[in-house]
Protein backbone atom coordinates (compact mmCIF):
# COMPACT_ATOMS: atom_id res chain seq x y z
CA UNK A 1 0.00 0.00 0.00
CA UNK A 2 1.78 3.12 -1.22
CA UNK A 3 0.68 6.62 -0.17
CA UNK A 4 -0.76 7.03 -3.61
CA UNK A 5 -2.83 3.85 -3.34
CA UNK A 6 -3.93 4.89 0.10
CA UNK A 7 -5.53 8.07 -1.20
CA UNK A 8 -6.76 6.85 -4.58
CA UNK A 9 -8.82 3.82 -3.59
CA UNK A 10 -12.53 4.47 -3.23
CA UNK A 11 -12.17 5.00 0.52
CA UNK A 12 -8.96 6.95 -0.05
CA UNK A 13 -10.79 9.45 -2.23
CA UNK A 14 -13.38 9.79 0.49
CA UNK A 15 -10.58 10.51 2.92
CA UNK A 16 -9.37 13.33 0.69
CA UNK A 17 -12.89 14.77 0.57
CA UNK A 18 -13.15 14.43 4.32
CA UNK A 19 -9.77 16.02 5.20
CA UNK A 20 -10.27 18.94 2.83
CA UNK A 21 -13.89 19.29 3.95
CA UNK A 22 -12.93 19.52 7.62
CA UNK A 23 -10.21 22.01 6.72
CA UNK A 24 -12.81 24.14 4.92
CA UNK A 25 -15.14 23.85 7.93
CA UNK A 26 -12.34 25.20 10.13
CA UNK A 27 -11.92 28.07 7.71
CA UNK A 28 -15.66 28.82 7.93
CA UNK A 29 -15.36 29.10 11.70
CA UNK A 30 -12.57 31.67 11.39
CA UNK A 31 -14.37 33.53 8.62
CA UNK A 32 -17.72 33.75 10.36
CA UNK A 33 -16.20 34.76 13.70
CA UNK A 34 -14.16 37.57 12.18
CA UNK A 35 -17.03 38.80 10.07
CA UNK A 36 -19.37 38.81 13.05
CA UNK A 37 -17.37 41.83 14.21
CA UNK A 38 -19.47 43.93 11.85
CA UNK A 39 -22.17 43.76 14.53
CA UNK A 40 -19.87 45.30 17.15
CA UNK A 41 -21.67 48.61 16.65
CA UNK A 42 -18.50 50.60 16.18
CA UNK A 43 -18.73 51.57 12.54
CA UNK A 44 -16.57 48.67 11.46
CA UNK A 45 -13.51 49.49 13.56
CA UNK A 46 -13.20 46.07 15.14
CA UNK A 47 -14.02 44.31 11.87
CA UNK A 48 -11.34 46.22 9.97
CA UNK A 49 -8.82 45.47 12.71
CA UNK A 50 -9.58 41.78 12.27
CA UNK A 51 -9.25 42.10 8.52
CA UNK A 52 -5.95 43.89 8.99
CA UNK A 53 -4.69 41.12 11.23
CA UNK A 54 -5.50 38.55 8.55
CA UNK A 55 -4.02 40.62 5.74
CA UNK A 56 -0.89 41.89 7.47
CA UNK A 57 0.21 38.70 9.14
CA UNK A 58 2.33 36.14 7.34
CA UNK A 59 0.72 33.08 8.96
CA UNK A 60 -2.85 33.61 7.68
CA UNK A 61 -1.42 34.62 4.32
CA UNK A 62 0.40 31.31 4.03
CA UNK A 63 -2.63 29.43 5.32
CA UNK A 64 -4.62 31.15 2.62
CA UNK A 65 -2.57 29.39 -0.03
CA UNK A 66 -3.33 26.11 1.69
CA UNK A 67 -6.96 27.08 1.78
CA UNK A 68 -7.09 27.57 -1.97
CA UNK A 69 -5.25 24.32 -2.59
CA UNK A 70 -7.64 22.49 -0.27
CA UNK A 71 -10.62 24.08 -1.93
CA UNK A 72 -9.43 23.17 -5.41
CA UNK A 73 -8.68 19.60 -4.33
CA UNK A 74 -12.13 19.32 -2.76
CA UNK A 75 -13.81 20.61 -5.92
CA UNK A 76 -11.82 18.58 -8.45
CA UNK A 77 -12.00 15.36 -6.44
CA UNK A 78 -15.70 15.91 -5.82
CA UNK A 79 -16.48 16.28 -9.51
CA UNK A 80 -14.29 13.32 -10.43
CA UNK A 81 -16.04 11.13 -7.88
CA UNK A 82 -19.44 12.23 -9.12
CA UNK A 83 -18.60 11.35 -12.71
CA UNK A 84 -17.04 8.04 -11.72
CA UNK A 85 -20.00 7.09 -9.55
CA UNK A 86 -22.48 7.95 -12.29
CA UNK A 87 -20.54 5.69 -14.66
CA UNK A 88 -21.07 2.71 -12.36
CA UNK A 89 -24.68 2.42 -13.57
CA UNK A 90 -25.10 2.83 -17.33
CA UNK A 91 -28.72 1.71 -17.42
CA UNK A 92 -30.90 3.46 -14.89
CA UNK A 93 -34.17 2.41 -13.28
CA UNK A 94 -37.61 3.10 -14.72
CA UNK A 95 -38.88 3.85 -11.21
CA UNK A 96 -36.35 5.68 -9.07
CA UNK A 97 -35.82 4.98 -5.41
CA UNK A 98 -36.29 8.63 -4.51
CA UNK A 99 -36.30 9.92 -0.97
CA UNK A 100 -37.26 6.63 0.66
CA UNK A 101 -33.89 5.83 2.06
CA UNK A 102 -31.79 8.95 1.97
CA UNK A 103 -32.06 12.71 2.29
CA UNK A 104 -32.22 14.61 -0.99
CA UNK A 105 -29.34 16.85 -0.01
CA UNK A 106 -27.10 13.87 0.73
CA UNK A 107 -27.63 12.76 -2.87
CA UNK A 108 -27.17 16.27 -4.27
CA UNK A 109 -23.75 17.19 -2.92
CA UNK A 110 -22.35 17.91 -6.39
CA UNK A 111 -25.23 20.20 -7.27
CA UNK A 112 -25.13 22.01 -3.92
CA UNK A 113 -21.36 22.28 -4.17
CA UNK A 114 -21.68 23.79 -7.64
CA UNK A 115 -24.13 26.40 -6.32
CA UNK A 116 -21.70 27.25 -3.53
CA UNK A 117 -18.91 27.51 -6.10
CA UNK A 118 -20.92 29.91 -8.28
CA UNK A 119 -21.64 32.04 -5.25
CA UNK A 120 -17.97 31.87 -4.30
CA UNK A 121 -16.90 33.26 -7.66
CA UNK A 122 -19.11 36.29 -7.16
CA UNK A 123 -18.04 36.60 -3.54
CA UNK A 124 -14.33 36.50 -4.33
CA UNK A 125 -14.71 39.07 -7.08
CA UNK A 126 -16.67 41.31 -4.69
CA UNK A 127 -14.15 41.36 -1.86
CA UNK A 128 -11.09 39.18 -2.10
CA UNK A 129 -9.99 40.27 -5.56
CA UNK A 130 -10.18 44.06 -5.05
CA UNK A 131 -8.52 43.68 -1.66
CA UNK A 132 -5.65 41.49 -2.79
CA UNK A 133 -5.02 43.51 -5.91
CA UNK A 134 -4.63 46.59 -3.75
CA UNK A 135 -2.24 44.68 -1.47
CA UNK A 136 -0.19 42.91 -4.08
CA UNK A 137 2.38 40.66 -2.45
CA UNK A 138 2.92 42.99 0.48
CA UNK A 139 1.59 42.43 3.95
CA UNK A 140 -1.00 44.96 5.01
CA UNK A 141 -2.41 47.77 2.83
CA UNK A 142 -5.93 46.33 2.80
CA UNK A 143 -8.82 48.36 1.50
CA UNK A 144 -11.53 49.45 3.94
CA UNK A 145 -13.46 46.20 3.78
CA UNK A 146 -16.28 47.43 6.01
CA UNK A 147 -16.89 50.31 3.62
CA UNK A 148 -16.67 47.84 0.75
CA UNK A 149 -19.41 45.71 2.32
CA UNK A 150 -21.52 48.80 2.83
CA UNK A 151 -21.04 49.78 -0.79
CA UNK A 152 -21.83 46.28 -2.07
CA UNK A 153 -24.94 45.64 0.00
CA UNK A 154 -26.66 48.86 1.01
CA UNK A 155 -27.81 50.12 -2.40
CA UNK A 156 -31.43 49.85 -3.51
CA UNK A 157 -30.62 49.18 -7.17
CA UNK A 158 -31.27 45.93 -9.03
CA UNK A 159 -27.64 44.81 -9.05
CA UNK A 160 -27.40 45.06 -5.27
CA UNK A 161 -30.66 43.24 -4.72
CA UNK A 162 -29.56 40.53 -7.12
CA UNK A 163 -26.19 40.25 -5.40
CA UNK A 164 -27.86 39.84 -2.02
CA UNK A 165 -30.17 37.21 -3.45
CA UNK A 166 -27.19 35.22 -4.75
CA UNK A 167 -25.52 35.54 -1.35
CA UNK A 168 -28.57 34.27 0.50
CA UNK A 169 -29.07 31.37 -1.92
CA UNK A 170 -25.36 30.58 -1.76
CA UNK A 171 -25.61 30.39 2.02
CA UNK A 172 -28.67 28.12 1.80
CA UNK A 173 -26.79 25.78 -0.55
CA UNK A 174 -23.84 25.85 1.84
CA UNK A 175 -26.16 24.94 4.72
CA UNK A 176 -27.51 21.87 2.98
CA UNK A 177 -24.04 20.92 1.74
CA UNK A 178 -22.82 21.04 5.34
CA UNK A 179 -25.87 19.23 6.72
CA UNK A 180 -24.60 16.12 4.96
CA UNK A 181 -20.92 16.95 4.64
CA UNK A 182 -20.16 17.69 8.28
CA UNK A 183 -21.26 14.35 9.71
CA UNK A 184 -20.20 12.42 6.62
CA UNK A 185 -16.63 13.76 6.95
CA UNK A 186 -16.34 12.31 10.43
CA UNK A 187 -17.88 8.98 9.42
CA UNK A 188 -15.24 8.78 6.71
CA UNK A 189 -12.55 9.31 9.32
CA UNK A 190 -13.92 6.22 11.01
CA UNK A 191 -15.95 7.66 13.89
CA UNK A 192 -18.26 4.76 14.59
CA UNK A 193 -18.75 4.94 18.35
CA UNK A 194 -22.39 5.73 18.90
CA UNK A 195 -21.65 8.34 21.54
CA UNK A 196 -19.39 10.41 19.31
CA UNK A 197 -21.48 9.81 16.28
CA UNK A 198 -24.64 11.19 17.89
CA UNK A 199 -22.72 14.18 19.20
CA UNK A 200 -21.13 14.96 15.84
CA UNK A 201 -24.45 14.57 14.07
CA UNK A 202 -26.19 17.16 16.26
CA UNK A 203 -23.12 19.39 16.10
CA UNK A 204 -23.22 19.10 12.31
CA UNK A 205 -26.87 20.07 12.04
CA UNK A 206 -26.32 22.97 14.43
CA UNK A 207 -23.29 24.14 12.49
CA UNK A 208 -25.03 23.86 9.14
CA UNK A 209 -27.86 26.08 10.36
CA UNK A 210 -26.04 28.66 12.48
CA UNK A 211 -23.01 29.40 10.31
CA UNK A 212 -24.78 29.87 6.94
CA UNK A 213 -27.51 31.84 8.71
CA UNK A 214 -24.91 34.16 10.22
CA UNK A 215 -23.31 34.61 6.82
CA UNK A 216 -26.64 35.31 5.16
CA UNK A 217 -27.45 37.91 7.82
CA UNK A 218 -24.40 39.95 6.88
CA UNK A 219 -25.52 41.34 3.51
CA UNK A 220 -29.06 41.61 4.86
CA UNK A 221 -27.83 43.60 7.85
CA UNK A 222 -26.07 46.10 5.62
CA UNK A 223 -29.03 46.33 3.30
CA UNK A 224 -31.65 46.90 5.96
CA UNK A 225 -29.40 48.85 8.29
CA UNK A 226 -29.47 46.36 11.17
CA UNK A 227 -26.07 47.46 12.33
CA UNK B 1 -55.44 -10.58 8.48
CA UNK B 2 -58.18 -10.76 5.93
CA UNK B 3 -57.51 -12.86 2.90
CA UNK B 4 -58.36 -11.53 -0.55
CA UNK B 5 -57.68 -12.20 -4.20
CA UNK B 6 -56.40 -9.65 -6.68
CA UNK B 7 -55.68 -9.02 -10.32
CA UNK B 8 -52.45 -7.23 -11.12
CA UNK B 9 -50.73 -5.61 -14.06
CA UNK B 10 -47.05 -6.45 -14.16
CA UNK B 11 -44.47 -4.43 -16.01
CA UNK B 12 -41.47 -6.73 -16.16
CA UNK B 13 -38.00 -6.28 -17.62
CA UNK B 14 -37.31 -8.91 -20.29
CA UNK B 15 -33.85 -9.39 -21.72
CA UNK B 16 -32.75 -12.43 -23.70
CA UNK B 17 -29.12 -12.35 -22.57
CA UNK B 18 -26.31 -10.06 -21.50
CA UNK B 19 -25.73 -8.76 -24.99
CA UNK B 20 -29.26 -8.14 -26.18
CA UNK B 21 -31.18 -4.98 -25.52
CA UNK B 22 -33.97 -5.51 -23.05
CA UNK B 23 -37.39 -3.96 -22.76
CA UNK B 24 -40.38 -3.83 -20.45
CA UNK B 25 -43.31 -6.15 -21.16
CA UNK B 26 -46.78 -5.90 -19.68
CA UNK B 27 -48.45 -8.99 -18.22
CA UNK B 28 -51.69 -9.52 -16.39
CA UNK B 29 -52.02 -12.03 -13.56
CA UNK B 30 -55.41 -12.95 -12.14
CA UNK B 31 -56.75 -14.41 -8.91
CA UNK B 32 -53.58 -13.88 -6.95
CA UNK B 33 -54.01 -14.72 -3.29
CA UNK B 34 -52.92 -12.14 -0.72
CA UNK B 35 -51.22 -15.00 1.12
CA UNK B 36 -48.85 -15.77 -1.74
CA UNK B 37 -45.26 -14.61 -1.73
CA UNK B 38 -44.06 -12.35 -4.51
CA UNK B 39 -42.08 -15.20 -6.03
CA UNK B 40 -45.12 -17.50 -5.97
CA UNK B 41 -46.97 -14.83 -7.88
CA UNK B 42 -44.16 -15.01 -10.44
CA UNK B 43 -44.53 -18.80 -10.49
CA UNK B 44 -48.18 -18.31 -11.43
CA UNK B 45 -47.18 -15.90 -14.16
CA UNK B 46 -44.55 -18.30 -15.48
CA UNK B 47 -46.96 -21.25 -15.58
CA UNK B 48 -49.32 -19.14 -17.61
CA UNK B 49 -46.51 -18.07 -19.94
CA UNK B 50 -45.44 -21.68 -20.44
CA UNK B 51 -49.04 -22.72 -21.20
CA UNK B 52 -49.23 -19.92 -23.75
CA UNK B 53 -46.02 -21.13 -25.36
CA UNK B 54 -44.03 -18.11 -24.24
CA UNK B 55 -40.71 -18.08 -22.48
CA UNK B 56 -41.02 -17.82 -18.65
CA UNK B 57 -39.43 -14.91 -16.83
CA UNK B 58 -36.02 -15.84 -15.44
CA UNK B 59 -35.45 -14.78 -11.83
CA UNK B 60 -33.03 -15.80 -9.08
CA UNK B 61 -34.25 -17.65 -6.01
CA UNK B 62 -33.11 -20.44 -3.77
CA UNK B 63 -34.14 -20.72 -0.11
CA UNK B 64 -37.37 -18.71 -0.37
CA UNK B 65 -37.13 -18.08 3.34
CA UNK B 66 -35.07 -14.92 3.46
CA UNK B 67 -31.67 -16.38 4.25
CA UNK B 68 -29.78 -17.02 1.03
CA UNK B 69 -29.88 -13.63 -0.67
CA UNK B 70 -30.53 -15.06 -4.14
CA UNK B 71 -33.84 -13.37 -4.86
CA UNK B 72 -33.20 -9.97 -6.34
CA UNK B 73 -36.00 -7.86 -7.73
CA UNK B 74 -36.29 -4.11 -7.80
CA UNK B 75 -40.01 -3.70 -7.19
CA UNK B 76 -41.79 -0.37 -7.67
CA UNK B 77 -38.62 1.60 -7.16
CA UNK B 78 -37.21 -0.31 -4.19
CA UNK B 79 -34.95 -3.34 -3.93
CA UNK B 80 -36.93 -6.25 -2.42
CA UNK B 81 -40.16 -4.28 -2.63
CA UNK B 82 -42.06 -1.98 -0.27
CA UNK B 83 -41.56 -3.71 3.08
CA UNK B 84 -38.75 -2.85 5.47
CA UNK B 85 -36.11 -5.42 6.41
CA UNK B 86 -37.47 -7.93 3.97
CA UNK B 87 -36.39 -10.02 1.00
CA UNK B 88 -38.37 -10.44 -2.22
CA UNK B 89 -39.19 -14.05 -1.35
CA UNK B 90 -40.64 -12.94 1.98
CA UNK B 91 -42.66 -10.13 0.44
CA UNK B 92 -46.29 -11.18 0.51
CA UNK B 93 -48.94 -10.18 -1.94
CA UNK B 94 -50.94 -8.47 0.78
CA UNK B 95 -48.51 -5.62 0.19
CA UNK B 96 -50.54 -4.93 -2.97
CA UNK B 97 -54.14 -4.10 -3.83
CA UNK B 98 -56.40 -5.34 -6.59
CA UNK B 99 -55.70 -3.50 -9.85
CA UNK B 100 -52.18 -2.35 -8.90
CA UNK B 101 -49.51 -2.03 -11.53
CA UNK B 102 -46.20 -3.44 -10.29
CA UNK B 103 -42.94 -2.57 -12.03
CA UNK B 104 -40.20 -5.18 -11.66
CA UNK B 105 -36.62 -4.48 -12.73
CA UNK B 106 -33.31 -6.27 -12.24
CA UNK B 107 -30.57 -4.79 -9.98
CA UNK B 108 -28.94 -2.04 -12.00
CA UNK B 109 -25.19 -1.71 -11.69
CA UNK B 110 -22.45 -2.27 -14.22
CA UNK B 111 -20.74 -4.56 -11.73
CA UNK B 112 -23.91 -6.71 -11.76
CA UNK B 113 -24.51 -7.34 -15.46
CA UNK B 114 -27.86 -8.81 -16.47
CA UNK B 115 -27.61 -12.50 -17.41
CA UNK B 116 -31.24 -12.88 -18.40
CA UNK B 117 -34.46 -11.01 -17.56
CA UNK B 118 -34.29 -10.34 -13.82
CA UNK B 119 -31.18 -12.43 -13.14
CA UNK B 120 -27.95 -10.54 -12.63
CA UNK B 121 -24.41 -11.82 -12.23
CA UNK B 122 -23.32 -11.21 -8.64
CA UNK B 123 -20.08 -13.17 -8.72
CA UNK B 124 -18.29 -9.86 -8.10
CA UNK B 125 -19.33 -10.33 -4.47
CA UNK B 126 -17.77 -13.79 -4.39
CA UNK B 127 -14.50 -12.39 -5.69
CA UNK B 128 -14.54 -9.68 -3.01
CA UNK B 129 -15.00 -12.34 -0.34
CA UNK B 130 -12.24 -14.46 -1.86
CA UNK B 131 -9.90 -11.49 -1.64
CA UNK B 132 -9.98 -11.51 2.16
CA UNK B 133 -13.26 -12.49 3.75
CA UNK B 134 -11.81 -15.48 5.53
CA UNK B 135 -9.79 -16.40 8.61
CA UNK B 136 -6.93 -18.84 9.07
CA UNK B 137 -7.80 -21.92 11.09
CA UNK B 138 -5.35 -24.66 11.92
CA UNK B 139 -6.46 -28.17 11.19
CA UNK B 140 -6.58 -30.70 13.98
CA UNK B 141 -8.89 -30.98 16.93
CA UNK B 142 -11.60 -28.37 17.24
CA UNK B 143 -10.63 -25.71 19.79
CA UNK B 144 -12.78 -25.38 22.89
CA UNK B 145 -15.39 -22.74 22.11
CA UNK B 146 -14.87 -21.01 25.44
CA UNK B 147 -11.09 -20.83 25.23
CA UNK B 148 -11.17 -17.38 23.63
CA UNK B 149 -12.82 -14.67 25.71
CA UNK B 150 -14.92 -12.36 23.54
CA UNK B 151 -16.67 -9.24 24.73
CA UNK B 152 -20.43 -9.79 24.50
CA UNK B 153 -21.19 -6.42 22.84
CA UNK B 154 -18.54 -7.07 20.23
CA UNK B 155 -19.81 -10.58 19.62
CA UNK B 156 -23.31 -9.16 19.12
CA UNK B 157 -22.10 -6.43 16.78
CA UNK B 158 -20.11 -9.00 14.84
CA UNK B 159 -23.13 -11.25 14.60
CA UNK B 160 -25.30 -8.37 13.38
CA UNK B 161 -22.76 -7.71 10.62
CA UNK B 162 -22.56 -11.41 9.80
CA UNK B 163 -26.29 -11.33 9.03
CA UNK B 164 -25.49 -9.92 5.56
CA UNK B 165 -26.74 -12.44 3.00
CA UNK B 166 -24.90 -10.88 0.07
CA UNK B 167 -28.08 -10.08 -1.83
CA UNK B 168 -26.75 -6.88 -3.39
CA UNK B 169 -29.77 -4.72 -2.59
CA UNK B 170 -27.42 -2.14 -1.11
CA UNK B 171 -25.72 -1.77 -4.49
CA UNK B 172 -29.07 -1.67 -6.26
CA UNK B 173 -30.36 1.11 -4.00
CA UNK B 174 -27.23 3.24 -3.97
CA UNK B 175 -27.08 6.16 -6.37
CA UNK B 176 -23.37 5.41 -6.77
CA UNK B 177 -23.85 1.63 -7.18
CA UNK B 178 -21.45 1.26 -4.29
CA UNK B 179 -20.96 -2.07 -2.53
CA UNK B 180 -19.64 -0.39 0.59
CA UNK B 181 -22.37 -1.65 2.94
CA UNK B 182 -21.75 -5.23 1.86
CA UNK B 183 -17.98 -4.83 2.17
CA UNK B 184 -18.30 -3.13 5.54
CA UNK B 185 -20.48 -5.94 6.86
CA UNK B 186 -17.91 -8.52 5.80
CA UNK B 187 -14.97 -6.55 7.17
CA UNK B 188 -16.46 -5.60 10.55
CA UNK B 189 -17.85 -9.06 11.09
CA UNK B 190 -14.30 -10.40 11.23
CA UNK B 191 -12.54 -7.31 12.57
CA UNK B 192 -14.67 -7.44 15.72
CA UNK B 193 -13.56 -10.95 16.63
CA UNK B 194 -10.17 -12.21 17.82
CA UNK B 195 -10.30 -14.88 15.10
CA UNK B 196 -10.15 -12.14 12.50
CA UNK B 197 -7.04 -10.55 13.96
CA UNK B 198 -4.22 -12.24 11.95
CA UNK B 199 -5.49 -11.01 8.56
CA UNK B 200 -7.07 -7.85 9.92
CA UNK B 201 -5.03 -5.35 7.90
CA UNK B 202 -4.48 -7.25 4.69
CA UNK B 203 -8.16 -8.18 4.62
CA UNK B 204 -9.55 -4.67 4.39
CA UNK B 205 -6.94 -3.52 1.90
CA UNK B 206 -7.34 -6.52 -0.41
CA UNK B 207 -11.13 -6.66 -0.27
CA UNK B 208 -11.40 -2.95 -1.00
CA UNK B 209 -8.96 -3.25 -3.90
CA UNK B 210 -11.08 -6.05 -5.34
CA UNK B 211 -14.28 -4.05 -4.87
CA UNK B 212 -12.77 -1.10 -6.74
CA UNK B 213 -11.60 -3.44 -9.50
CA UNK B 214 -15.12 -4.80 -9.98
CA UNK B 215 -16.39 -1.37 -10.96
CA UNK B 216 -18.67 -0.48 -8.06
CA UNK B 217 -18.98 3.21 -7.28
CA UNK B 218 -17.61 4.96 -4.22
CA UNK B 219 -19.65 5.53 -1.09
CA UNK B 220 -20.94 8.99 -0.20
CA UNK B 221 -22.73 8.05 3.03
CA UNK B 222 -26.27 8.76 1.79
CA UNK B 223 -27.73 5.84 3.73
CA UNK B 224 -30.00 4.48 0.98
CA UNK B 225 -28.35 1.07 1.43
CA UNK B 226 -29.10 0.82 5.12
CA UNK B 227 -32.75 1.70 4.49
CA UNK B 228 -33.23 -1.06 1.96
CA UNK B 229 -31.07 -3.82 3.43
CA UNK B 230 -33.19 -6.88 4.27
CA UNK B 231 -30.90 -7.66 7.20
CA UNK B 232 -30.75 -4.09 8.48
CA UNK B 233 -26.98 -3.93 8.26
CA UNK B 234 -26.10 -0.65 9.96
CA UNK B 235 -24.29 2.25 8.32
CA UNK B 236 -22.05 2.23 11.39
CA UNK B 237 -20.26 -0.67 9.73
CA UNK B 238 -19.14 1.66 6.96
CA UNK B 239 -17.61 4.03 9.51
CA UNK B 240 -15.92 1.00 11.06
CA UNK B 241 -14.66 -0.08 7.65
CA UNK B 242 -13.22 3.40 7.12
CA UNK B 243 -11.42 3.18 10.44
CA UNK B 244 -10.09 -0.28 9.55
CA UNK B 245 -8.86 1.06 6.22
CA UNK B 246 -7.25 4.15 7.71
CA UNK B 247 -5.34 2.17 10.34
CA UNK B 248 -4.39 -0.62 7.95
CA UNK B 249 -3.04 1.75 5.33
CA UNK B 250 -1.21 3.89 7.88
CA UNK B 251 0.65 0.97 9.42
CA UNK B 252 1.26 -0.90 6.16
CA UNK B 253 4.90 -1.77 5.64
CA UNK B 254 5.33 -0.94 2.01
S1 LIG C 1 -25.51 -5.45 3.27
FE1 LIG C 1 -27.72 -5.93 3.25
S2 LIG C 1 -28.38 -5.27 1.21
FE2 LIG C 1 -26.16 -5.44 1.13
S3 LIG C 1 -25.73 -7.50 0.41
FE3 LIG C 1 -25.72 -7.61 2.66
S4 LIG C 1 -27.83 -8.16 3.20
FE4 LIG C 1 -27.92 -7.48 1.06
S1 LIG D 1 -34.74 -16.78 -2.07
FE1 LIG D 1 -33.32 -16.95 -0.45
S2 LIG D 1 -33.45 -14.97 0.44
FE2 LIG D 1 -35.03 -14.91 -1.03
Amino acid sequence: MTWKQMFTSSIGKKLVMSFTGIFLILFLIVHVSLNACIWANDGGEMFNKGAHFMGANIVPRILEIGLFLGLILHIVQGYMLTVQNRKARSIGYAVSYGNGGSKWYSRSMALLGTLVLLFLILHLSNFWLPNRSSQGLSLGGEIDLYAKMQETFSGRDAVTVLTILVYVLGCAALGYHLAHGFQSAFKTLGVHNKRYHIMLKSLGYGFSIIVPLAFAMMPLSFHFGWL
Amino acid sequence: MEHYNMNLNLKVWRQQNGKSKGEFKMYRVEDISSEMSFLEMFDVLNEKLIQDGEEPVAFDHDCREGICGACSMYINGKPHGPWQANTTCQLHMRAFKDGDTVVVEPWRANAFPVIKDLVVDRTAFDRIIQAGGYISVNTGNAVDGNALPINKDKADASFAAAMCIGCGACVAACKNSSAMLFLSAKVSHLALLPQGEPERHSRVINMLAQMDKEGFGACTNTGACEATCPKEISLTNIAMLNKEYLTASLVADK
